[in-house]
């Protein structure tokens, strides 16, 4: 990156993308040619810079200037301005929601303070589409380092010693994982990266591949190298069609620069990869069930042992890792397992990167050391609750996790916390919740997902989940009596106990966590016919306060149904029978004429 | 559902995919990714042609077909419409926004309108979280939707013309 006097990173993740990060490329280029300035400045489509909530974000180096909700439109000022004359445009700056001054440079960003990005660390930072920038910042550094100075053995005891533990949700220690499937003994062996990112809510898989796809690539190989393997496989939701696309111009010019195919750096050591696609099916996650959908099966999971390690794919030992935890690896080979294990926990080393989404102002992907409190994500880094309202929840661990309340803010995070404290670590999303989500509708929401992706193949998911959802409706609906919220305990427990896979086997939690926290919630429900958070439908209505109403007609001229009459100056009123309870009046009344009961 | 006649061509675009995999039933998968991407769709008609050429059953297709959600054996409406009922969507309002468009579609989640122009569907995530909730319109992505928006989408694309029907 020497040969041009600037740089003007665009965001080309999923988010910044559906905002037009194209066109502000397209009108940047265009306004560079026209000041002659090709030769000076170059315009980079990145991956995703984590700070979602803003986008799309440009950034400007050397002097790191971070633009944020930039438009095509603005490309003229960005170049006029800040290219030519060295004038930042300070209406684009992004703004201390404390003070409301302008932020110029990204390095003092509240959001970006208290990271660490290691697996995130080149996302944002170079073009995801050319193997070159991934070399410059020491890429494949630590594949020729294992080729060439390392055996296996010492690879694999370097990752036990830094205590990596697999970030796709169970935590299991990786060097350990490499091992077992060292030890057992095959001439076909496969390396599997696991890109099924099926949580509602999580997308830090998909960022890391569409931002950094060469750190994956890099990885598999040192994997196969370690275990013994000559193939790597890649299983990946075909939701993701640019993180598809990105993944395999990354292998093309691996391939072409002798970093994946045969004799690899001249070391005798041959390695290819190959990507399978996944086709919706959350339980996919499971790997014994993204192995039977490798092999073009339903992707039912079956009981272990045997483990991927001794018999997966083919029936030939299996290593399957998270991409998250193959994004780690290069930097623990570069680093040393002692550098890494320094940052986090006693039991949980390194950093976890973290969906961070829901009712929270600052909407990203973050990364932090393990052992941050919720409160310094929730608070310092997700800038708090949006619209000033208070905090209730953070649901963590997706489908299979709980809520944390309040007195878990000053939790620090890792695997062992979370699970202590009735929730678990899962892939990493993280939806906060405020004062207007009911619980019990949360509880709903998730059964309903775990419904749909049960695979059907053992009876306590597919029934009892169905069970489970069914009271909830009736909870929720206002139906609910005392002694269903017994029957949702009991019945928990016993899909917890006898499931056959890790999604049955979890499917609960997000019931018990809520009954654990928020009983009073259920109560209301069951015994006042009351749903304290206003949320659920059949248990509340809209009615137009008369001398409230001063019938300035908005509420009439909002109502998406027509459920509202009434004549200018005259009092309105709600026709219940036509009210879908959407809230559109509530909101937009300036006069507080309507209540909800 | 009414048989539907296959044409030559159709067939011979199949049997071509089934070929460029090498006729293995492990790749079944790969195969109806590739077919539905071409026809839009997997008929039953479809998977039985699929099922003789990887020398399979039809009962293991239809399985695999039915078991994910990416696959579907219902033509999509001219523009597909899918609310995102993630979590980060759910609680920012994606409820309310997909009853809007039952309500002005006339339709349920996984049908299409009786014209074929719009389909409706719900997808889990599709990692635009900041922009929730977020609703898409074949590729392209609408971010924070409030139900009040859904006329408006909807008119955008009621006069225009999509693809036409891929399967003869």
């Amino acid at each position: 990156m020497t040969d041009y006097r600037m740089h003007i990173l665009i965001c080309g993740g999923t988010g910044c993308k559906a905002s037009d990060s194209n066109g502000i490329k397209e009108k940047l280029n265009y306004f560079i040619n026209e000041f002659n300035l090709e030769d000076e400045v170059q315009v980079v489509l990145t991956g995703c810079f984590g700070f979602c909530e803003k986008g799309p974000i440009v950034k400007v180096l050397p002097d790191n200037t971070f633009y944020t909700e930039v438009k095509p439109s603005d490309a003229e000022d960005i170049v006029k301005e800040h290219i030519l004359k060295g004038r930042p445009v300070k209406r684009l700056l992004y703004k201390n929601p404390k003070n409301d001054y302008a932020v110029t440079s990204a390095n003092n960003i509240d959001f970006y303070k208290k990271q660490i990005r290691i697996a995130l660390r080149n996302c944002g930072f170079i073009n995801p589409e050319n193997i070159e920038e991934y070399i410059g910042r020491d890429g494949y550094a630590a594949l020729g380092k294992c080729l060439t100075e390392n055996t296996p053995e010492e690879v694999i005891k370097e990752i036990k010693d830094s205590g990596l533990r697999g970030r796709g949700g169970g935590g299991f220690p990786t060097g350990l994982k490499w091992e077992i499937t060292r030890n057992v003994v095959n001439d076909q062996k496969y390396v599997v990266c696991n890109a099924d990112e099926g949580d509602p809510g999580a997308f830090m898989d998909r960022s890391i591949l569409e931002g950094d796809p060469h750190s994956v690539i890099e990885a598999m190989a040192i994997c196969g190298y370690c275990i013994g393997a000559d193939t790597g496989l890649v299983y990946i939701r075909a939701e993701y069609p640019l993180a598809i696309e990105r993944l395999k111009i990354a292998i093309g010019q691996a391939e072409e620069f002798g970093l994946l195919g045969n004799d690899i750096l001249g070391t005798g050591f041959n390695f290819k990869i190959e990507l399978r696609y996944g086709a919706g099916a959350f339980v996919c996650g499971e790997e014994t069930a993204l192995i039977h959908s490798m092999e073009g099966l339903r992707g039912e999971p079956t009981v272990k042992p045997p483990f991927p390690s001794v018999s997966g794919y083919m029936g030939k030992p299996t290593n399957v890792n998270n991409v998250e935890t193959f994004a780690n690896i290069p930097v623990i080979i570069n680093k040393g397992a002692n550098w890494f294990n320094k940052i986090g926990t006693e039991k949980s080393k390194g950093t976890k990167v973290f969906a961070l989404a829901g009712k929270i102002n600052n909407v990203g992907l973050i990364e932090v050391p393990m052992g941050t409190t919720l409160r310094e994500v929730i608070y310092d880094i997700g800038g708090g609750i949006k619209d000033g309202k208070e905090f209730k929840s953070v649901q963590t661990g997706g489908p299979s996790g709980g809520c944390l309340t309040k007195k878990f803010l000053d939790t620090p995070i890792d695997y062992d916390n979370l699970i202590a404290a009735g929730s678990m670590m899962g892939s990493g999303g993280m939806i906060v919740m405020d004062e207007d989500d009911c619980m019990v509708s949360i509880a709903r929401f998730y059964l309903e997902f775990t419904l749909e992706e049960s695979c059907g193949k053992c009876n306590p998911c597919r029934i009892g989940n169905k069970r489970l959802h069914e009271i909830l409706c009736r909870i929720t609906e206002g139906k609910g009596t005392i002694e269903d919220i017994d029957r949702l305990k009991v019945l928990s427990e016993v899909i917890k106990d006898t499931s056959l896979c890790g999604l049955g086997q979890s499917s609960p939690n997000p019931v018990l966590s809520t009954i654990a926290n928020f009983e009073h919630e259920y109560l209301a429900h069951v015994n006042e016919g009351k749903c304290p958070a206003g949320q659920c439908k059949s248990l509340m209505k809209y009615e137009i306060i008369e001398d409230l109403c001063t019938g300035c007609t908005l509420c009439f001229r909002n109502c998406p149904v027509g459920a509202i009459t009434g004549e200018r100056r005259v009092a309105h009123f709600i026709d219940q029978s036509l009210c879908i309870k959407c809230g559109v009046c509530m909101d937009k009344c300036k006069f507080n004429a309507i209540k909800l009961n | 559902m009414p048989k539907i006649k296959l044409s030559d061509n159709t067939i011979n675009i199949i049997k071509d995919i089934c070929a460029e995999f090498q006729n293995k039933e492990s790749e079944l998968i790969n195969v109806l990714h590739k077919t539905q991407g071409k026809l839009g769709y997997l008929p039953a008609e479809v998977q039985e042609v699929i099922a003789r050429e990887l020398n399979s059953s039809v009962a293991r297709v239809y399985g695999v077909v039915t078991f994910y959600s990416f696959f579907t054996m219902i033509p999509k409406g001219e523009f597909p419409i899918s609310i995102c009922m993630g979590t980060a969507c759910y609680v920012r309002g994606a409820e309310q926004v997909l009853s809007e468009f039952k309500r002005q579609l006339k339709v349920e989640v996984g049908e299409s309108t009786s014209d074929g122009k719009f389909s409706l569907n719900c997808l889990r995530c599709v990692g635009a979280c900041g922009l929730a909730p977020v609703v898409t319109v074949g590729e392209k992505v609408y971010g924070r939707v409030a139900p009040t928006q859904v006329k408006e989408i909807i008119a955008e694309y009621r006069e225009m013309n999509g693809a036409e029907s891929k399967i003869a």
